[in-house]
C-alpha cells in the first residue's frame, strides 16, 4: 500500500467533501466537525450517488441522491438499509491529508 | 501519606413500573445520557416490558403473548439495568432515599422514577371477589380470561366503555356468549352519540354481542364461584365468567403513604416532578393540571420530557395533550375526539348513511374544528385531529369537510385515502416501494408507535411525504385505541428537541448568526447535526440575518452548493434564467453552440418556459456557465423558479394585459430569492388564463379593469387552486403585492413547506389582514425582501469571476 498525499485539509470544506480520481474509481474524502477524515468508494450502495457531495454529520454521511445514511467507520448503510460501501485508511500529518491505496505508484 | 482514592459512583435511578410509560422514559433517558445512572428497574407482573396495546389482540387469539414483547430480558442486560420482575414496591422511605419491597429488598435511589399505572377499577357491589369475576388491565388477566373461556359458556361484561367492548370481541371470538352491561343507553358514550352509538351496538350485535343498556348492577351472584348477575331492577342474568371494564384508577398509594401530593392520580409539575423533586412520576397514574392521561402518545411525551430532566438537560416542558380515540375491535371503525356532542354556541356539520354504516360530525366554533367523531369510515381522522390541534380556519372548505382532504382538489393518491381497506400488498410509500403489509407488520413486531418510527423502520413516507396520512392511518388502525397521531409539537428533526418556531425565535431573538452558532446555543445533539436540519438552520438564518447571517455552503443540500441540479448519474442539469420565458434568436444560438461544444447529452424545453442542459459533468459546469454568459434561473433551489407567461396584449388578439412585459418585471425583481421551498409564478393576460396562474404560488391573471393576484396554488404532488387574494391596477402593485406576500411566507412558513399548505395552515384571511388590509406592514414586508435581495449575488457569475468556489474539479488525479 502506498500513502499519497492528497493535499491540505483545508481543500476539503468543514462539514463536506471532495473527491479523488484513481485507477479504482472515485473516493470521496469527507470531512466531519471535529476535523477527522474518511475514506470510502464515491457510490452510494443504493443507487450509486456521489457520496462526496452529501451532508456529513459524526461518522455518517447521507447520499444526495435518496438521503441512505451511510456508516463511514464501518462502511455500511444504516438500517433499514443494507449495503457497503468500500473504506480507505487515510492519515493526517500536520495539515496534509494522506490516503492509503494499493496497486498505485507513489 | 497516600492519597485517598476518591470513589465516583454513578448517580443511582430506580424506576418503579416496568410498563410502557416507564421503559420509554428509560429508552430516552440512555439515548441522551447512556452513562450518567445505574439503573434499577422493579415490575411486579414476571414479564419484561410487552406493548400493552395488544392485549386484545392476545385475548382474541391472534397474537401470542412473546409477539408482544417491546423490550426483551436481553435489552435490559446490555444496557447494564438490574430488573426486578414479580417483585411489588410496597413503600417509598423518602429520608433514607430507598424503596422497599414485598419480599424485603430494599433499594436506594438518588433519583426515583414512579411509572406504577393505573389499575382496573372495581364496582363496590357484593360478590365482586368471587372466582370468575375478572378485571381487563394485564397479561395475566388475559391469561386467566382465555382459560376460563375455553370452557365455554356465557360471558357478562359490565362497563360499555373502550375496553368493555374490545373484551366482549375478544371473549366472543374464544367461541362464548357475550352481554355488554351499560348503565347508559348506549355504548361508549364518552365517545359517540346516541346516533352513533346506536351504529355502534347494531355492528356489534351483527358480531354476536347482546347488550343491556341502561342497567345498573346491584349484586353478583354465586357462592363458590360466580353465577350471575343482578341488577337494580331485580332482573338477573346467568354469567359463567364476568369481566369488570367500568375504568381504570391511577396507582397511588405508595405515593400517598410517602406524603407524595396525590388527587385523582399523582400530581407532578411540567417537568414531571412531584412534590418531592427527586421524584419523578410519567404515565397512567400521574395527573398534570388537573387531567390523567390511558393513552400512549401522552405517556411517551411525558417520558421524553422526564427523561430530558434526568439526563440534566433540563430544556423541556410538559404543557399537556390533546388526545383522540379509535375502537380497535376488527372490522368497527370508529374515531372520536374533542368536543364531539356539540349543542348551543356549536355548529355542526354531519353525514348518516345509516344503510352503509358511516356516520361522520364534525363539530365547529369560529369556524374551526373543536371535536368530531367517525363511525363506519374513518379515513379523515387524522387529518380532522390535526385541524383542531392546529386550530385552523376551515371556512374555505366547511362544506367539503366531512369527505376529508381529497375532496379538497388534494388529490395527491386520489382514490387510495382509506388505508384500512387497503390489500396488504397494494403499495402505500410509492418513493420507496412499501407495502401497506410491510408497514403493519412492522408497527406490530416492532412495536412502533409514532409516524417518525415507522420512516425510520420501513421508510414509509420517509421521502416525499405525500402518503404521510395513509401511514398516519395505518399507525392508527393497528395501534387502535392508543394511537394518538403525531405529537402536538413537532421537533425539527431528531437532533434536538426544539421546534421550528421556537428555532426561529431563538434565531431572531440571540442573535445568531450561522448554523454552527446555533447548534451550540440550542444544545443540538449532534453538532454536525443531520440532512435535515442543517439546510433548514440555513435558510432560518439567512431569513432573519440577510446581511450578516453567513449562509454556509456545506449546511445546503448540493444542488444549491452545485448550483446546478444532480441527476441520478451525478451529472448536473444547467438552466439559464430566460426572464418571462422570452428569449432571442441570438441568445439562442448562444446556448445551441455551447450545447454543441460541450456535447450535451439532451437539451429539453422545461415546464416553466425554459431550457435545460442535461448530463453535464459538474467539472464543465463553470466553463458552462461562462460561456453562457447568463444568469442562474435558480431551478436546483429552494428559490423562485419561472415567471411563466402567456403572449398578452403584444401579439394575442384576445389579450386585455401586457402579460410579458409584468412577467418579466416580476422575475427581475425577485431573482435570487431563496425560500421555504421553490416559487413558482406566472402571468396571464386575460381569463383564460393560458399561464396556469391558478395553480401557481402567486399567480396573476389580467382583467379588463387591472389584475387578480391569485395564492397558494399548486400544480404538482398535490394540486390545488390558488386562491384570489385580490385585485390591483397597476404593475407596480402587483409588484409590491407579491414581494409582501412572499416575504410573509419567508418568514412565516417553515422550511420545505410550500405555499399551498402553509396558506390552508395559517388561512387565508390571515394573509389578507397583514398583506392586503394593512398598507404599513405590506411596505415594510416588501421593503425587507428587497433588502434581503440586496444582499444576493447571481452565483454563476460569482463562480466564474473566482469568487465562489464550488470545487467542480476533484481533489486530485491519481494515476495507475
Amino acid at each position: 500500500m502506498e500513502w499519497l498525499a492528497l493535499g491540505s485539509i483545508e481543500e476539503i470544506p468543514a462539514l463536506g467533501g471532495r473527491y479523488v480520481d484513481t485507477p479504482q474509481g472515485q473516493i470521496a474524502i469527507l470531512r466531519n466537525e471535529n476535523d477527522k477524515i474518511f475514506a470510502v468508494s464515491n457510490r452510494c450502495p443504493h443507487r450509486g450517488g456521489p457520496l462526496s457531495e452529501g451532508f456529513i454529520s459524526g461518522k455518517i454521511v447521507f447520499c444526495p441522491l435518496h438521503n441512505w445514511q451511510i456508516d463511514l467507520e464501518k462502511g455500511e448503510a444504516m438500517a433499514p438499509d443494507h449495503g457497503c460501501v468500500k473504506t480507505f485508511p487515510v492519515k493526517i500529518e500536520g495539515r496534509q491529508v494522506w490516503l492509503g491505496l494499493e496497486g498505485v505508484t507513489p | 501519606m497516600n492519597p485517598v482514592a476518591v470513589q465516583h459512583r454513578k448517580a443511582r435511578l430506580v424506576v418503579v413500573g416496568n410498563g410502557m410509560a416507564g421503559i420509554r422514559a428509560v429508552e430516552e433517558l440512555l439515548k441522551m445520557a447512556p452513562e450518567l445512572y445505574e439503573i434499577t428497574i422493579f415490575g411486579d407482573e414476571p414479564h419484561p416490558n410487552y406493548n400493552r396495546i395488544l392485549l386484545t389482540p392476545v385475548l382474541a387469539g391472534e397474537m401470542a403473548l412473546e409477539e408482544t414483547i417491546l423490550n426483551p430480558l436481553g435489552w435490559y442486560a446490555e444496557h447494564g439495568i438490574t430488573l426486578h420482575t414479580g417483585s411489588r414496591v410496597t413503600a417509598i422511605d423518602r429520608v433514607k432515599r430507598q424503596v422497599l419491597t414485598e419480599d424485603g429488598c430494599s433499594a436506594p435511589y438518588d433519583r426515583l422514577l414512579l411509572a406504577i399505572g393505573a389499575a382496573a377499577a372495581i364496582a363496590p357491589i357484593p360478590g365482586n371477589h368471587l372466582p370468575g369475576v375478572f378485571s381487563y388491565r394485564d397479561m395475566s388477566d388475559v391469561e386467566e380470561l382465555t382459560r376460563s373461556s375455553e370452557l365455554g359458556g356465557e360471558a357478562v361484561v359490565i362497563g360499555g366503555g373502550l375496553l368493555g367492548l374490545e373484551v366482549a370481541h375478544g371473549l366472543r371470538a374464544r367461541g362464548m356468549g357475550v352481554t355488554v352491561v351499560h348503565r347508559r343507553a348506549w355504548p361508549l358514550d364518552k365517545q359517540l352519540d346516541a346516533r352513533g352509538g346506536a351504529l355502534l351496538q347494531k355492528a356489534m350485535e351483527d358480531r354476536g354481542v347482546r347488550f343491556l343498556l341502561d342497567k345498573e348492577s346491584a349484586e353478583i351472584l354465586g357462592d363458590t364461584h360466580v353465577t350471575g348477575l343482578r341488577f337494580t331492577d331485580d332482573s338477573e342474568i346467568s354469567a359463567d365468567v364476568l369481566v369488570m371494564t367500568i375504568g381504570i384508577k391511577p396507582r397511588i398509594a405508595i405515593a400517598q403513604a410517602a406524603g407524595l401530593q396525590c388527587e385523582t392520580g399523582i400530581l407532578v409539575n411540567d417537568t414531571l416532578q412531584t412534590y418531592d423533586p427527586r421524584i419523578y412520576a410519567v404515565g397512567e397514574c400521574v395527573q398534570h393540571r388537573g387531567q390523567t392521561y390511558g393513552l400512549v402518545a401522552p405517556l411517551f411525551e411525558q417520558a421524553k420530557v422526564a427523561a430530558n430532566h434526568l439526563a440534566e438537560y433540563g430544556r423541556m416542558r410538559y404543557q399537556g395533550s390533546v388526545t383522540s380515540t379509535k375502537l380497535k375491535v376488527t372490522g368497527i371503525e370508529l374515531f372520536s375526539a374533542g368536543d364531539f356532542m356539540g349543542g348551543e354556541g356549536f355548529e355542526e356539520v354531519t353525514l348518516l348513511d345509516g344503510n352503509q354504516g358511516i356516520y361522520k360530525k364534525v363539530i365547529l366554533q369560529d369556524n374551526k374544528v373543536v371535536g368530531g367523531l367517525l363511525y363506519g369510515d374513518t379515513s379523515i381522522g387524522p387529518w380532522l385531529f390535526q385541524l383542531m390541534r392546529d386550530g385552523t380556519d376551515v371556512s374555505a372548505f366547511r362544506d367539503n369537510i366531512v369527505f376529508g382532504e381529497t375532496h379538497l382538489g388534494n388529490s395527491g393518491h386520489a382514490g387510495e385515502n382509506q388505508a384500512s381497506r387497503l390489500a396488504d400488498g397494494a403499495e402505500i410509500c410509492g418513493c420507496n416501494g412499501v407495502a401497506k403489509g410491510s408497514i403493519v407488520r412492522a408497527i406490530r413486531e416492532q412495536g412502533l408507535f409514532t409516524l417518525e418510527e415507522v420512516r425510520k423502520c420501513t421508510k414509509a413516507s420517509a421521502s416525499c411525504g405525500s402518503c404521510t396520512g395513509l401511514v398516519e392511518q395505518l399507525l392508527a388502525s393497528t395501534l387502535g385505541g392508543f394511537y394518538d397521531s403525531s405529537p402536538k409539537k413537532k421537533a425539527l428533526c431528531g437532533c434536538t428537541d426544539f421546534t421550528h418556531q421556537e428555532i426561529r425565535d431563538a434565531i431572531i431573538q440571540q442573535k445568531l448568526l450561522s448554523v454552527r452558532q446555533t447548534f451550540a446555543r440550542l444544545g443540538w445533539r449532534h453538532p454536525g447535526g443531520c440532512a435535515t436540519c442543517r439546510p433548514a438552520v440555513n435558510y432560518y438564518v439567512r431569513t432573519a440575518w440577510p446581511a450578516e447571517g453567513l449562509d454556509d455552503a456545506q449546511s445546503r443540500f448540493i444542488n444549491e452548493r452545485a448550483h446546478a441540479n444532480i441527476q441520478k448519474d451525478g451529472t448536473y442539469s444547467v438552466i439559464p434564467r430566460i426572464y418571462g420565458g422570452v428569449t432571442s434568436p441570438a441568445e439562442l444560438k448562444r446556448i445551441a453552440e455551447v450545447a454543441e461544444r460541450h456535447n450535451v447529452p439532451m437539451v429539453k424545453f422545461t415546464g416553466g418556459q425554459r431550457l435545460d442542459l442535461l448530463g453535464v459533468k459538474k467539472e464543465d459546469l463553470p466553463q458552462i456557465w461562462a460561456e453562457l454568459g447568463m444568469p442562474s434561473g435558480h431551478a436546483y433551489g429552494k428559490a423562485l423558479r419561472t415567471v411563466k407567461s402567456c403572449v398578452g396584449t403584444e401579439f394575442c388578439r384576445f389579450g386585455v394585459q401586457d402579460s410579458t412585459h409584468l412577467a418579466i418585471e416580476l422575475e427581475k425583481g425577485l431573482e435570487r430569492m431563496w425560500a421555504p421551498h421553490k416559487v413558482k409564478l406566472a402571468v396571464s393576460g386575460c381569463p383564460r388564463n393560458c399561464s396556469e396562474s391558478t395553480i401557481k404560488d402567486f399567480g396573476i391573471i389580467g382583467v379588463d379593469s387591472g389584475w387578480e393576484l391569485y395564492v397558494g396554488g399548486n400544480g404538482g404532488m398535490k394540486v390545488r387552486a390558488a386562491e384570489l387574494l385580490c385585485k390591483v391596477k397597476t404593475h407596480d402593485e402587483v409588484l409590491e403585492m407579491a414581494k409582501a406576500f412572499l416575504q410573509m411566507y419567508r418568514e412565516d412558513a417553515q422550511y420545505l413547506e410550500r405555499t399551498a399548505p402553509w396558506v390552508e395552515r395559517v388561512g387565508l384571511d390571515h394573509i389578507k389582514a397583514i398583506v392586503v388590509m394593512d398598507v404599513a406592514s405590506r411596505q415594510q414586508l416588501a421593503a425587507r425582501l428587497d433588502f434581503a435581495l440586496s444582499q444576493e449575488k447571481d452565483p454563476w457569475a460569482e463562480a466564474v469571476s473566482g469568487c465562489l468556489n464550488i470545487h467542480a474539479a476533484p481533489l486530485r488525479r491519481i494515476p495507475a
